[in-house]
């Protein structure tokens, strides 16, 4: 079973794929399926933050800094092709004889941007998580530094109107590297560009998470000290993980932008970031498709119930996080591994070391 | 046959102006199994701790030409020093090969890191034969006993290939047939590897020591082997006049504050 087991879980990202590649365009509406990017959007941040939280046991509470980096390389791109040779319109307002800022310039290139769109989160994590993990700083005091990273940015940008677009953000994008973003068929490749991105993400971490990395990584979560007796030093191994899930996160966020059609400080700060821990902890954080599908879940109740009741959604989002808290302290995807064991036991088995196991596989994998 | 030595001179370990360690050396070869003993307090987990880079120590400790104080952990690691804890610290998550298999991992180049693992690497094998652990493989180290779990430490220290085992307490809470198991495993693999027990169990000790160190308050007591400890009046008084078998009982009596903030720093 062990060793059946990672391909079982190819088979469940090969389903995967084609639900959201070929089933998800043939069946859902524009507006659907425009939602359904967004969700891959969170989903792929969401994988992110399963493999530094869930495996890694770094809780990321500032995962919206990294999207930010992502959302605004690609919204500063996009802004740029839309305006041309002249000055964003948002700029103008303020001052109509300023020039473009020094920081905005590079991003007229499209290869730059997608440059940055990569290297920008890996170099900022790989800095932050560096300082941070080398001086042996985990667990609450970890989050509170990464959240207030993230209140600190959405701060900033709030305050940078000028440059940044402040609290209404950045919108209105005509292109999307050439093509015309409201032709629906150029819509249609920006959903599948951003699916096809999480399936990619998906298969990185299936692959991270059999290899012996995946299992070191656990290693480190549940006894740090022992490893570093083993030989490693427990940073650098944190820090891959941590660099990985930043990157996803800035995909995330740049793919986000000409799906959702603007970006506003309000999506990476303080609450954003919660909400794909949200997302993450109601999937299951630790195993495969947990993130990926708590994340699409709390995306779909955000626009389904948010819109209808939004009052009543962020209550039942909270009730919804309580109880799976209480109940189901490794999410949802840890309900399948309950079924599955008592299917092959039979009900009303005491947990025997052999069950225990087959449990522990599955919060493995 | 490793030839080196772990050679230390002169230890010294304060916490806070406290003195935990005051000026102990020791040595210990290949081919002897070695024990630190004392009452509680003594000293013995902190240096341990010194040699290994967990708390910071004065003075010196050298495996062979190499000086190992104010190296870090994972550096001193690197150079062959192993130890387990007195409370047997495996990755409970992870199954008896995977928690060999990341001992293992120091001796690979990164790119292995990301791959999957294919088949069980030779020094594994080797080592769950040694410790009698080839039948639980895929079992997940959280659900062993006491006794396997820290048999499994000691297979971990033998797939890293550390040339010095450091064990603190490997036989506490071990039933007397577990513990001559683990005796004899220890003086097989002190034929090639230096191995320094710290224990509580005169028992123990008298059964399998090679030559002891008596350590009290952070101070050397008296040296040399199982009978000559013993017939050591200095350490006779310390165990409360009693040599021999009662000093079991009498060692694990009161714990002093010393032990205490021993505790902490392990933390």
């Amino acid at each position: 079973m062990t060793k059946l087991k990672p391909w079982i879980s190819l088979g469940g990202i090969g389903v995967f794929a084609v639900l959201l590649l070929a089933v998800a365009p043939l069946v859902l509406t524009d507006h659907w399926l425009n939602n359904v990017g967004k969700y891959c959007c969170w989903a792929i941040a969401a994988v992110g933050i399963g493999l530094a939280w869930g495996r890694g046991g770094m809780l990321v509470m500032g995962q919206g800094v990294f999207f930010a980096l992502g959302a605004y390389s690609m919204a500063m791109h996009l802004t740029l092709e839309t305006a041309g040779d002249r000055i964003p319109g948002f700029m103008v307002l303020y001052d109509p004889l300023a020039p473009l800022p020094m920081f905005w310039e590079p991003f007229r290139s499209a290869g730059f941007t997608l440059l940055a769109i990569v290297l920008l989160p890996v170099i900022m994590a790989g800095i932050l998580g560096y300082a941070l993990f080398k001086r042996r700083v985990k667990g609450a005091y970890f989050a509170i530094l990464t959240q207030a990273l993230a209140v600190a940015l959405a701060t900033l940008i709030s305050s940078t109107i000028r440059e940044t677009g402040g609290d209404t953000g950045l919108s209105d994008f005509k292109y999307f590297f050439g093509f015309v973003l409201n032709d629906p068929a150029n819509k249609l490749m920006v959903y599948l560009i951003a699916a096809a991105l999480l399936i990619v993400c998906v298969l990185a971490v299936w692959q991270l998470y059999r290899s012996r990395f995946g299992e070191l990584l656990v290693a480190t979560r549940d006894a740090e000290e022992r490893v570093r007796f083993l030989g490693y030093d427990p940073a650098n191994i944190k820090l891959v993980a941590f660099v990985v899930s930043a990157l996803m996160a800035s995909i995330g966020g740049a793919m986000f932008v000409p799906i959702v059609g603007i970006i506003t400080p309000a999506e990476i700060g303080a609450a954003a970031s919660i909400l794909m821990i949200a997302g993450v902890a109601f999937g299951g954080r630790a195993s495969l498709f947990g993130p990926a599908l708590g994340a699409m879940a709390v995306g779909w109740g955000q626009s389904s119930l948010g819109s209808t009741w939004p009052d009543g959604w962020t209550y039942i989002l909270g009730l919804l996080f309580i109880v799976v808290i209480l109940f189901l302290p490794n999410g949802l995807s840890s309900l399948t591994a309950r079924f599955t064991v008592r299917a092959r036991r039979g009900p009303d088995v005491p947990p025997t070391p052999a069950i225990v196991a087959a449990e522990l596989e599955e919060v493995k994998s | 046959m490793t030839d080196a030595s772990l050679v230390v001179t002169d230890l010294h370990v304060e916490f806070s102006g406290f003195v935990a360690v005051g000026g102990v050396s020791f040595d210990a070869h290949p081919g002897e199994v070695r024990f630190l003993i004392g009452p509680n307090g003594a000293g013995k987990t902190t240096c341990i701790d010194a040699i290994t880079g967990l708390t910071r120590g004065t003075g010196s400790a050298r495996l062979g030409e190499k000086e190992l104080l104010g190296r870090q952990v994972h550096k001193i690691v690197r150079l062959g020093i192993g130890r387990t804890f007195q409370t047997a610290s495996v990755f409970d998550e992870l199954t008896v090969l995977q928690n060999l298999d990341i001992a293992a991992g120091r001796h690979r180049p990164w790119t292995a890191l990301l791959r999957a693992r294919r088949g069980v690497d030779a020094s594994i094998e080797e080592a769950l034969e040694e410790t009698g652990l080839a039948g639980e493989l895929a079992t997940p180290a959280g659900i062993l006993s006491h006794g396997q779990k820290q048999w499994l430490e000691i297979a971990m220290l033998l797939v890293q290939d550390a040339k010095v085992l450091l064990l603190d307490e490997p036989v506490a809470g071990m039933s007397h047939d577990e513990r001559t198991a683990t005796g004899e495993l220890l003086q097989r693999i002190a034929a090639k590897r230096i191995v320094l027990v710290v224990e509580h169990d005169m028992d123990f000790m008298r059964r399998f020591a090679t030559r002891v160190t008596v350590l009290h308050q952070g101070r050397v007591l008296s040296q040399g082997t199982v009978a000559e400890v013993q017939a050591d009046p200095r350490v006779q008084e310390v165990y409360l006049g009693t040599a021999g078998a009662a000093t079991t009982a009498a060692m694990s009596v009161v714990p002093e504050p010393v032990a205490a903030t021993q505790k902490r720093t392990e933390d």
